[in-house]
């Protein structure tokens, strides 16, 4: 029933319709990079530094082998954009996951167990959300950065961006979740499950949990649209992923500098790319926040 | 000419998955200084008919045939402006919440005289004059100093005596009553009863009363329209709908209201209605799953004990000891349920009757006082490894059947989770085959097992609930308003398949209620609580032909007296 309403209200919807295939289309694309896209842009047997700031196929100069052009080092942009939203889509999922199972777990008990523990939670939660997201990710990226040895930098600098984004995103699943919580745990079939005798870790995982769902699903979407803008914000700062595996965030970074001498697809396709993903999982998430919404309906 | 003519009215709710017909060819009309009573199963139509006459239809329902007079003017073609001219001024409407039907943000005077002004030409004082003499007709004492009080500030009852008022402001010809008395206690719902019918009477109202309660019907309407799916099936005056109703689904649902007047073997059930399943022959203990280990003695005496019960809520945190505020839910309370006995347990909302239960299943930690089970004392119990033997041995039903079953599972792993958790079952088949029985043994089938509740419906979801109750064999069972969010004809199933199981296993029952009809039917001995605390207890018969304290005296007076129709089920 439920299933099939939310069909019927994705295909009214136009504009669902194309951010689906838009995400889904970036999805395949990044999982199937490799088979996807016509170069490695990691390869460097097949890089020619004399293909290097090649223009766009329409453009004096350009050809058709590297229809976007290539950037400074002789890469063809297409490409690059391709490996660059897998990047990008991997470490916001990773962090997005890392954001639903903090922020989950700890909502979960802080709206069952009450009291003290509530409180505790909920006022890490309040000053947390007195700084920015993005400065709580620098923090903890720059304090990775200087405890740990040069040497690590580049291997830990994926997990270490994950944890830093995932962190700085929990606050809102708890929030929602414990909620979510008051509300089921006061519900007869939880204290039916009390009276049977089940244990609260049980009654937490098998009746609350799948109960409380539905709205992280929806901010999880909204939440990978912003998780991607903060991996971009971060690298483009230079503090994100490592220059040799760049993501859509590097890639405007490094095109930034040649903005201005006139070779502006460096850093405009990777721009319209990241705009592209962000807008369309975003568009997603709000249909799916109406969608799930009887009062909406 | 009548004051309200509705002539072969049908409402529609168009969907995707076909057109559901809400009301279908009905023909209405009530005349001045009138009740009219609607009365109905949930999902009859009858609040639709008062929306659908207001123009309040919420989309995408519209009506798609028929005409709607008011004194002789056709109004349900209007545009919504006059449409909103009409209502409050010449049509009120009473809503069944008074807890959400005022704005708990503004003054009662405030709500009053908007709504006066809306549609009387009257200053700011005689409007405000308007609504205290209104205060003071619908029976709120001291009319002058509560007008400026806001909402929170008075009882259910009096917000319904409010409402009333509101209802009243510009003198409406007419006045739409929508299960205006549910939401409230019997001895509350008496008065605002007794309020109504003098209000429509003084000042030549005629009135449309909607309910699902034959006792309210009976006591108030001049005449009855009895709605089933959507169609008036009988229309009449009250006397003649109560004493000798002609269509079979009046009598059903006449003969389905429990007596309060004598106690009867089982109730009488609704023939019409479909899915009327019954436990159909008696088990066979010896064989049946139910019946065998049984693990405890069929020993007698007192199964439960409880005493001096007391159970405080915090009704404000604070810091400091002496800033908190508390509420005694429970206060003092002792008193014994023997092995096999249905013991009851009544009083109106928050006498806390339920707390009582809670305490006993161990949802709730008593603040005082000992409870005991089969000799254990359940109170000193400390971890819940400690409590699970006991924990088998007594069930719960609870009332609403819409939020104790888990929506997320299927009717087979809710079922089946008991079995499982106290390892009564060595396989999965084994609990499988369990599972079937129970649904069998609460008349549902075993294809049930792979649905999830939402296909159910109320009285379908109650049997899901008892079979869950009793898949650890239990032999206490503690029931806390099983029906009383069910329909009068789904009612008596369930209870009849409680009664059947409690005597077919020898259960022990606690039965919760505030409907002494039903206690009336189904216990032994009865308790009966106000304000927290035990007022008396009394064998069932005895309560009712002798009741000793004044307040049970007061609770009888006002039990609905809805005789009639004995000769025909007779």
């Amino acid at each position: 029933m439920l299933d099939s309403d939310i069909w019927y209200s994705f295909c009214r919807s136009p504009v669902t319709i194309a951010s689906a295939l838009l995400t889904i289309l970036f999805f395949i694309g990044a999982l199937f990079a490799p088979y996807v896209a016509p170069f490695n842009p990691f390869d460097l047997a097949s890089i020619d530094i004399m293909d290097a700031s090649l223009p766009p196929f329409w453009q004096e100069g350009g050809s058709t082998k590297f229809w976007l052009g290539t950037d400074d080092q002789g890469r063809d942009m297409w490409s690059t954009i391709i490996f660059g939203a897998r990047v990008s889509l991997f470490v916001g999922f990773a962090s997005v996951i890392f954001s639903i199972i903090m922020g989950v777990g700890l909502g979960l008990v802080s709206g069952y167990v009450g009291g003290r523990l509530d409180a505790l939670i909920m006022r890490i939660a309040d000053i947390q959300l007195s700084f920015p997201a993005i400065l709580i990710a620098l923090l903890i990226d720059g304090v990775a950065r200087s405890v740990l040895p040069r040497s690590m930098h580049e291997e830990v600098a994926f997990y270490v961006l994950i944890f830093a984004i995932g962190i700085s995103g929990w606050v809102q699943y708890a929030r929602t979740v414990r909620g979510s919580t008051l509300v089921e745990k006061n519900k007869e079939y939880v204290q039916a499950a009390r009276v049977i005798g089940i244990g609260p870790a049980i009654i937490l995982l098998r009746h609350i949990l799948p109960n409380v769902m539905g709205p992280v699903l929806v901010i999880a979407t909204i939440h990978l649209a912003i998780a991607v803008i903060t991996e971009a914000t971060l690298s483009f700062l230079g503090v994100g992923v490592p220059p040799t595996t760049p993501s859509l965030g590097t890639l405007i970074r490094v095109g930034n500098d040649y903005l201005f001498s006139g070779e502006w697809w460096i850093t405009i396709f990777p721009g319209i790319a990241l705009v592209l993903l962000v807008l369309a999982i975003n568009l997603l998430g709000d249909w799916l926040r109406d969608a799930l919404n009887p009062k909406l309906r | 000419m009548s004051l309200l003519d509705i002539k072969e009215m049908r409402v529609e709710f168009p969907s995707r998955r076909g057109h559901v017909v809400a009301v279908e060819s009905l023909t209405l009309n009530v005349e001045p200084g009138e009740i009219l009573g609607v009365v109905g199963e949930s999902g009859a139509g009858k609040s639709t008919i008062g929306n659908a006459v207001i123009g309040l239809l919420e989309p995408p329902g519209q009506m798609t045939a028929g005409e709607v007079y008011l004194d002789g003017t056709r109004i349900d073609n209007l545009d919504d402006a006059a449409k909103r001219r009409i209502r409050g001024a010449r049509i009120g409407m009473i809503f069944q919440d008074p807890l959400t039907s005022l704005d708990p943000l503004q003054t009662i005077e405030r709500q009053l005289v908007d709504t006066i002004q809306m549609h009387l030409d009257l200053d700011q004082a005689q409007a405000r004059a308007r609504a205290v003499e209104l205060l003071d007709a619908v029976g709120i004492p001291d009319p002058n100093i509560r007008i400026e009080q806001y909402p929170h500030q008075f009882s259910g009852g009096m917000r319904q005596r409010v409402v009333i008022a509101l209802a009243l402001c510009a003198d409406p010809e007419m006045i739409i009553a929508d299960e205006p008395t549910t939401a409230l206690d019997v001895s509350v719902q008496a008065q605002i009863l007794d309020l109504m019918k003098g209000l429509c009477r003084d000042r030549n109202v005629g009135m449309i009363l909607i309910t699902h309660d034959m006792g309210v019907i009976a006591e108030t309407a001049d005449r009855v329209a009895v709605m089933y799916r959507g169609r008036v099936v009988e229309t009449g005056k009250t006397e003649q709908i109560m004493g000798t109703p002609v269509h079979d689904y009046t009598k059903s649902l006449i003969s389905a209201v429990p007596r309060p007047e004598k106690r009867l073997h089982r109730f009488p059930l609704v023939t019409y209605i479909e899915d009327a399943t019954e436990l159909g022959d008696t088990l066979d203990l010896a064989t049946h799953w139910l019946g065998q280990t049984r693990d405890y003695e069929g020993e007698d005496g007192d199964l439960l004990q409880a005493d001096n019960l007391h159970m405080r809520f915090v009704t404000r945190h604070s810091f400091f000891a002496k800033h908190r505020l508390y509420l005694d839910a429970v206060d003092d309370v002792s008193f014994s349920i023997k092995t096999g006995e249905v013991f009851g347990l009544v009083g109106e909302s928050g006498s806390g009757k339920s707390t009582v239960a809670r305490m006993i299943t161990g949802i709730y930690t008593p603040t005082g006082g000992t409870i005991r089970f089969a000799g254990a004392d359940l109170t000193a119990l400390k971890s819940r490894k400690e409590a699970a033997p006991w924990r088998r041995q007594m069930q719960m039903i609870f009332q609403d059947p819409f939020s104790s079953l888990n929506g997320r599972m299927r009717v087979r792993d809710i079922i089946a989770e008991p079995i499982h958790f106290h390892k009564m079952a060595s396989s999965k088949d084994e609990a499988e085959q369990i599972v079937h029985d129970l649904l069998d043994v609460v008349g549902l089938g075993a294809q049930a097992a792979q649905k999830f509740p939402h296909e159910f419906s109320g009285g379908q979801r109650q049997r899901i609930s008892i079979a869950r109750a009793l898949a650890t064999r239990p032999r206490f069972l503690i029931c806390d308003e099983p029906t009383s969010a069910l329909d009068v004809s789904i009612q008596a199933q369930v209870l009849n398949l409680l009664k059947d199981l409690q005597q077919e296993l020898g259960l022990t029952m606690l039965f919760i209620s505030h409907d002494l009809p039903v206690i009336r039917q189904i216990c032994d001995r009865v308790g009966v609580m106000r304000h927290g605390k035990l007022l008396e207890v009394a064998e069932t018969e005895n309560l009712f032909e002798d009741p000793q304290h004044d307040y049970t005296k007061h609770l009888l007076d006002l039990m609905p007296k809805f005789v009639g129709f004995q000769e025909l089920t007779a």
